[in-house]
């Protein structure tokens, strides 16, 4: 029996959807302190980079390693987990027309997650005796806020998990979809699915280290506390990868009215992340001597490889059903007219395809390498790491996100976009200063450049310091240089999203946006004979065989690099 | 109902288990944690204290 009415609901007058304005309301609110925490995270990764600019070197080492605490958590944690929270409340009651399971407890739970990251932030930046890094490896100690926060934030996070999964049983209960869930939806069922794992795991190990740091536990062994505070740390940026990947195909159903290559495909490579991608956090311990070759391999180089398989899948699937979708329209001549006539001016769409591209490319082949036992050696704990994962969470997740916000301002918060010319050109101005960042992070990182460092150069060190390679050097240049171009991208997101949301025309609820805010799907018929003989994709096949011929050189270049770690006499 | 029961065993086994959030949250709760966390924690308890 429903308990929602029917004034409860609004249809978009441009989709179609229809939005339970609980969960309209929930869905604006963690839109909103995901952007404003986005914000924080990126004012803070700004400092970072101007500090390990060598001729610039900005901070002083006290402020830098605390500014880089704030800058992960903020960035890597609360911005993304509020968006998150924001895709799985949109995937569930707005994409299957049905009404939000316990609206109430969902404003609890953001009010949690609200007062865990303030609480969070406040350790860190303003009582200042906190500055652990994101990790917080015991046994060096925080304030007793800073876990009180995280905790407090992760629950916010779990109860919200469990309200998509009551949702999903509402919606199935009265019947607002029939068969199974659509493919989107099940993007983000993956995505809570891991979260469920990954926030569990975090309250296992945060819950007895705050007891320790209240003096109740003597003691928390430093090999468990990295082994499970990684299946935390590590599997929150594979809840971004579920999550963005349902985004990628939303906006390829949204611009091009594109349908799945094969759902049962895509569905399969969804079922892969949730039995095994967590598992990758792996990787960030196949130096710690405790854990066996066995256990390390096969978390990594084994499993995790199912893991990667489900991302190719999602890489080609994608962009080949928006490739038959445009030749379905007509654009069906050579290889890549589909890709030349896409609509580049648009952000929806420029930001989900340099998300896809610098995911795949950059996060996706750096991954492999840092997952393999061996090679990992010349990366491990080296600016390598931060170069992946700025390829993973920022170019991959963060720029799939501003696309679909560019998409959701008007359909969800019924205002128009400002700056259309600054927005169609902010995934570009993001998309490419992330990537210097992640390349060159990664290309200091293979100098052995280590993470984390305020002073790579040991200048304070006795007995003097210790050179780099001018390679190196000028590497991080390029890396201060690249920060500053996403930050003005960054910039521009926020100002484009926010002050449409203050000062962009209001659309009345049954006003068009006036222009396509969705794409009506080709006909069934008109995909017959498109592409090239018995290839209906044939510019993604070629894509993709660029792909694997950079994935496998630059792996074997790596094994090279590593058989020239010690010369052999 | 016969006809709802007809459907159901039409419905293969492998798309039943990806229609069912709880069988997939059972999986994905399941495998990490016994592959990576028990195995692990099991490896590193196992580890001798020094004297």
């Amino acid at each position: 029996m429903s308990s929602a009415t029917a004034s409860d609901f609004r249809t978009c007058p441009d989709t179609g959807l229809k939005f339970h304005r609980p969960a309209e309301a929930l869905i604006k609110a963690n839109a909103v302190a995901a952007v404003v925490f986005l914000l924080v995270g990126g004012v803070l990764g700004l400092l970072v980079g101007l500090t390990r600019w060598p001729e610039v070197h900005l901070l002083e080492a006290d402020a830098f390693y605390q500014v880089l605490t704030a800058h992960g958590i903020n960035v890597l944690i609360f911005w993304m987990i509020f968006f998150e929270m924001a895709v799985l409340q949109f995937c569930s009651s707005t994409l299957l027309g049905c009404r939000i399971a316990t609206p109430r407890l969902g404003w609890a739970s953001w009010g949690l997650m609200v007062i865990g990251a303030l609480l969070n932030n406040y350790a860190v930046l303003w009582k200042g005796n906190s500055s652990v890094m994101m990790t917080s490896y015991v046994p060096i100690p925080a304030d007793t806020w800073f876990y009180v926060g995280l905790i407090l934030f992760a629950v916010g996070a779990l109860i919200n998990c469990f309200i998509f999964l009551a949702t999903l049983v509402i919606a199935k209960s009265e019947r607002t979809y029939e068969g199974s869930l659509p493919l989107v939806t099940f993007g983000a069922l993956t995505a809570a699915i891991i979260a469920i794992f990954t926030i569990a795991s975090g309250a296992v190990i945060l819950i007895p280290t705050l007891l320790w740091n209240l003096g109740f536990v003597s003691h928390i062994d430093a090999g468990v506390y990295r082994l499970i505070w990684w299946a935390f740390g590590h599997s929150s940026q594979q809840i971004n990868v579920a999550a963005h990947v349902a985004v990628w195909y939303a906006i390829a159903a949204i611009v091009f009215g594109a349908k799945p290559l094969s759902e049962k495909v895509s569905r399969f490579a969804f079922l892969m992340y949730i039995a095994v991608l967590q598992i990758a956090s792996a990787h960030h311990l196949l130096v710690d001597p405790g854990l066996s070759s066995e256990w390390k391999i096969f978390n990594t180089s084994y499993a995790m490889y199912l893991a990667v398989m489900a991302s190719m899948v999602h890489g080609l699937t994608v962009p080949g059903s928006i490739e038959a979708a445009q030749r379905a329209k007509g654009f069906n001549s050579g290889l890549f007219e589909w890709l030349r006539k896409a609509p580049w001016g648009n952000p929806v769409f420029s930001g989900m395809f340099l998300s896809l591209v610098g995911f795949g490319v950059l996060g996706g082949i750096t991954g492999v390498v840092m997952g393999a036992e061996q090679i990992n050696l010349i990366v491990h704990n080296t600016l390598y790491v931060p170069g992946h994962f700025h390829g993973t969470v920022v170019v991959g997740s963060t720029l799939a996100f501003m696309a679909l916000t560019y998409w959701l301002v008007p359909i969800l918060f019924r205002r128009e976009l400002i700056l259309p010319r600054l927005a169609s050109w902010q995934p570009y101005l993001f998309g490419l200063g992330m990537t210097g960042v992640a390349l060159f992070l990664m290309g200091a990182g293979t100098l052995g450049v280590p993470r984390r460092h305020w002073d790579i150069l040991f200048s304070s060190a006795p007995g003097g310091g210790y050179e780099f390679s001018a390679a190196a050097l000028t590497m991080m240049s390029l890396n201060g240089m690249s920060v500053v171009l996403a930050c003005l991208g960054g910039a521009a997101f926020i100002l484009i999203v926010v002050g449409s949301l203050l000062f962009g025309r209001k659309l009345d609820e049954e006003e068009k946006v006036g222009r396509e805010m969705i794409a009506t799907p080709p006909a069934e018929a008109s995909y017959a004979g498109i592409g090239s003989g018995s290839i209906t994709i044939p510019g993604t096949l070629v894509m993709v065989f660029v792909f694997f011929a950079a994935f496998a050189l630059y792996y074997f270049i790596n094994w090279k690099y590593l058989a020239e770690t010690w010369g052999i006499s | 109902m016969a006809d709802q029961g007809d459907d159901d065993r039409d419905v293969p086994v492998m798309q039943r288990i990806l229609d069912n959030p709880f069988i997939l949250l059972f999986i994905g709760i399941l495998i990490p944690t016994m592959t990576y966390i028990i195995w692990g924690i099991m490896e590193l308890i196992s580890i001798p204290i020094a004297d």
